[in-house]
């Protein structure tokens, strides 16, 4: 029999160590399969594009229904990123490794919303004022609509990052996660759209993004942990 | 047997009158139990009868209806961050991503767990289950048994003091058995404890093996 | 075993049996109470004609729905921390009760809408928020009900109606942060704005909603009880199972 090796390394948890765990292996994974990345984006182009050949071309009218069908499209194209967030991990028995990790779940569970935001939130708002331009936005309505774009992209992550780690397992699926949500993403929606509407009407911007601010103030300090504790319900 | 831990509580995994219940079914009731460090506990029993759930209640995966979990002495609810770090747990879902290779799968399997490793000390994991040659090809196009194999090398670099293992002999061959067996044997006899449900009979050459049967 | 484990939904199911009437009684007798004054008494508004009445029944509901899903929150906040299983058949029994005051609320203002407002609906922020309330009450009913295990129906639900707990003060404090077409509120702790008489009504009307809402909660509690627990002998036992 061979002596017993002596064991150097004792387990740590740590917050940062969750938090950079998750980061790197999802920007890695994502990386090895770019499409998911580019087909949101895709999406997002698709249907602000839609928008002009259903409602007509006309430039008055497009500026004015721009903002809004904007962060419509972004809303759906991160709402479509949603399922992917926790599914394989929940399929491949990742998730209950990460809520046996002596890391915090809110480090980890962070992590993975950060690494979502970055591969689906992030691209939206850098091609959102390229769409913008289609629909002949001003060059300050454009800055606008991108600034509130980028803040207001995260608190959509992590809302649904919690409504997708909810309906891990449930029926319905798609439809589920739509109706748990969707409703929740309504005043991000009115805050985001409302900032560079606001801007276009020669209106203050600072309201709305300052809500807006606030609101990911809120997200970012309450939902890692819902996200924690709605996947530990998952695994459970 | 040297203490490995700061605190100085011998290491003993208690179980006192666990029950679980599955929808309205009552799975099991009244199970108590006692491992000791140098101790592999097998849970036995037929298919169904709730040794996966009695392994989760244990890891604090599943929240048990009835009874405590003490580790070190402890409820192991009180501060589950000891309990985790503690405790390594090989479930039937072999966490691998498939885009990643085994060394990466390693990698990140560890850096999970909270342990720092060297790349050099991976690949020396690999190397003792096989996997030397197959360490950088993305974990879908390694066999079942390799894939198995990936994990043997993470519970061999985990410094857990508790395993909690279930069905670890699954698609894994001859040799690799004996490579797990071989594993079971160094972590019992370096004062660690397992638990683990299994329909195959374990016979590592140091430790006190018992069995647990459950209805 | 522990007794009491088993033993709280047990005697729970006999006691709400025994009190549900009740409160039915006690709702149906303030509601024509209510009705009395608000319909009959009242005296017409000088601004709104007669068609203020709906005050009666609008202001009620929209009260309830935001009240009860308060209630429904804290017994949610109970099933995560301590796993209690009857709290979250509580907050179980409490959701379609509450999504149909919400639904009245919603109903009742846009009728009341279109003639002082000139439209049914507007995208204002009570309205807004007072519809994602409803989406809320569907999400939960929805999640509770998406699992095999009712268990992991019970604690995911939960943890939705805990997130969904910011709506409340946005809903309430809306016609206050925002200015909108909705009218302020005319009750406030400074005083009313109101007839005396439209007050005690409404008061009035509000409190059999109220009874109403334990009413149907408790009746409802009983069936999620029987369906839970439909293995167990002391359900076999019961006269209505024979």
């Amino acid at each position: 029999m061979s002596a017993p090796t002596p064991k150097r390394h004792q387990a740590s948890g740590s917050f940062s160590g969750g938090f950079s765990w998750a980061m790197a292996r999802d920007l890695r994974l994502a990386w090895r399969h770019p499409d998911e990345a580019v087909l949101t984006v895709a999406f997002f182009a698709l249907v602000a594009s839609l928008f002009p050949l259903g409602i007509g071309a006309e430039p008055q009218l497009l500026a004015r229904i721009g903002p809004g069908v904007i962060w419509v499209g972004a809303l759906l194209a991160a709402f479509l990123a949603l399922p992917g967030l926790f599914a394989a991990d929940y399929a491949d028995g990742s998730l209950e490794q990460m809520t046996l990790s002596p890391h915090p779940a809110l480090g980890w569970a962070a992590g993975k919303v950060a690494a979502h935001w970055i591969v689906s939130g992030l691209p939206l708002t850098l091609l959102s004022p390229l769409i913008g331009l289609q629909y002949g936005l001003a060059p300050d309505t454009l800055g606008v609509q991108a600034l509130s774009l980028l803040i207001g992209t995260p608190v959509l992550s992590l809302l649904g990052g919690a409504c997708a780690a909810l309906a891990l397992g449930a029926r319905g699926g798609g439809m589920l996660l739509a109706l748990l949500a969707l409703p929740l993403f309504v005043p991000v929606l009115i805050f985001g759209a409302g900032a560079a509407e606001a801007q276009a009407t020669g209106l203050s911007a600072a309201p709305h993004l300052s809500l807006l601010g606030a609101a990911l103030i809120a997200a970012l300090v309450g939902l890692p942990v819902a996200v924690g504790a709605a996947v530990r319900i998952a695994v459970d | 047997m040297t203490s490995r831990h700061r605190s100085g509580a011998p290491d003993v995994l208690q179980v006192r009158d666990l029950a679980c219940r599955r929808g309205p079914a009552l799975l099991f009731s009244g199970i108590d139990f006692e491992v000791a460090g140098g101790e592999l506990l097998c849970v036995r029993g037929p298919n169904g009868c709730g040794k996966t759930t009695l392994l989760r209640c244990v890891t604090g995966l599943t929240r048990p209806d009835e009874g405590t979990i003490l580790w070190r002495g402890e409820p192991a609810q009180t501060d589950p961050e000891r309990m985790r770090s503690g405790t390594a747990y090989a479930g039937h879902l072999p966490s691998l991503k498939d885009d990643l290779s085994a060394e990466e799968n390693l990698e990140f399997a560890l850096r999970l767990r909270g342990v720092a490793t060297t790349a050099e000390e991976r690949r020396e994991a690999l190397a003792a289950v096989g996997l030397e040659k197959r360490r950088r090809i993305p974990a879908r196009r390694l066999s079942a048994g390799q894939r198995r194999r990936i994990g043997l090398a993470r519970l061999a670099l985990d410094p857990a003091d508790l395993w909690v293992l279930d069905e670890p002999l699954t698609a894994l061959d001859d040799a690799g058995q004996e490579l797990f067996v071989d594993l079971l044997d160094r972590h019992l006899a370096g004062g660690g404890l397992a638990l683990a449900a299994t329909h195959h009979r374990l016979a590592p050459a140091s430790g006190v093996v018992r069995e647990l049967r459950l209805a | 075993m522990n007794w009491f484990y088993f033993s709280s939904p047990t005697t729970f199911y006999g006691l709400a049996g025994r009190l549900a009437p009740w409160f039915f009684i006690l709702a149906a007798a303030l509601a024509v109470w209510g009705l009395y004054l608000g319909l009959l008494v009242a005296p017409t508004d000088a601004q709104q004609g007669e068609v203020y009445r709906v005050i009666f029944i609008h202001v009620p509901t929209a009260w309830m729905s935001m009240f009860l899903y308060f209630i429904m929150a804290c017994y949610c906040g109970l099933t995560l921390v301590f796993n209690t299983r009857l709290s979250a058949m509580m907050a179980r029994a409490i959701a379609p009760t509450g999504a149909m005051m919400t639904f009245i609320a919603l109903w009742t203002g846009a009728f009341w809408g279109r003639p002082t407002w000139g439209t049914y609906w507007v995208w204002d922020a009570r309205l807004t928020s007072e519809l994602v309330l409803l989406f809320l009450y569907f999400g939960y009913m929805a999640l509770a009900n998406a699992f095999e295990d009712p268990r992991r129906g019970d604690r995911a639900a939960a943890l939705l109606a805990l997130i969904g707990v910011v709506n409340l003060p946005i809903i309430y404090f809306s016609v206050q942060w925002w200015n909108t077409l909705h009218q302020g509120s005319s009750v406030s702790f400074k005083g009313t704005s109101m007839h005396v008489t439209m007050l005690t009504g409404m008061l009035v009307m509000s409190a059999s909603a109220w009874m109403y809402a334990i009413g149907a909660s408790l009746v409802r509690v009983r069936s999620v009880i029987l369906e839970r627990e439909r293995r167990a002998q002391w359900v076999r036992n019961l006269p209505e199972a024979a």
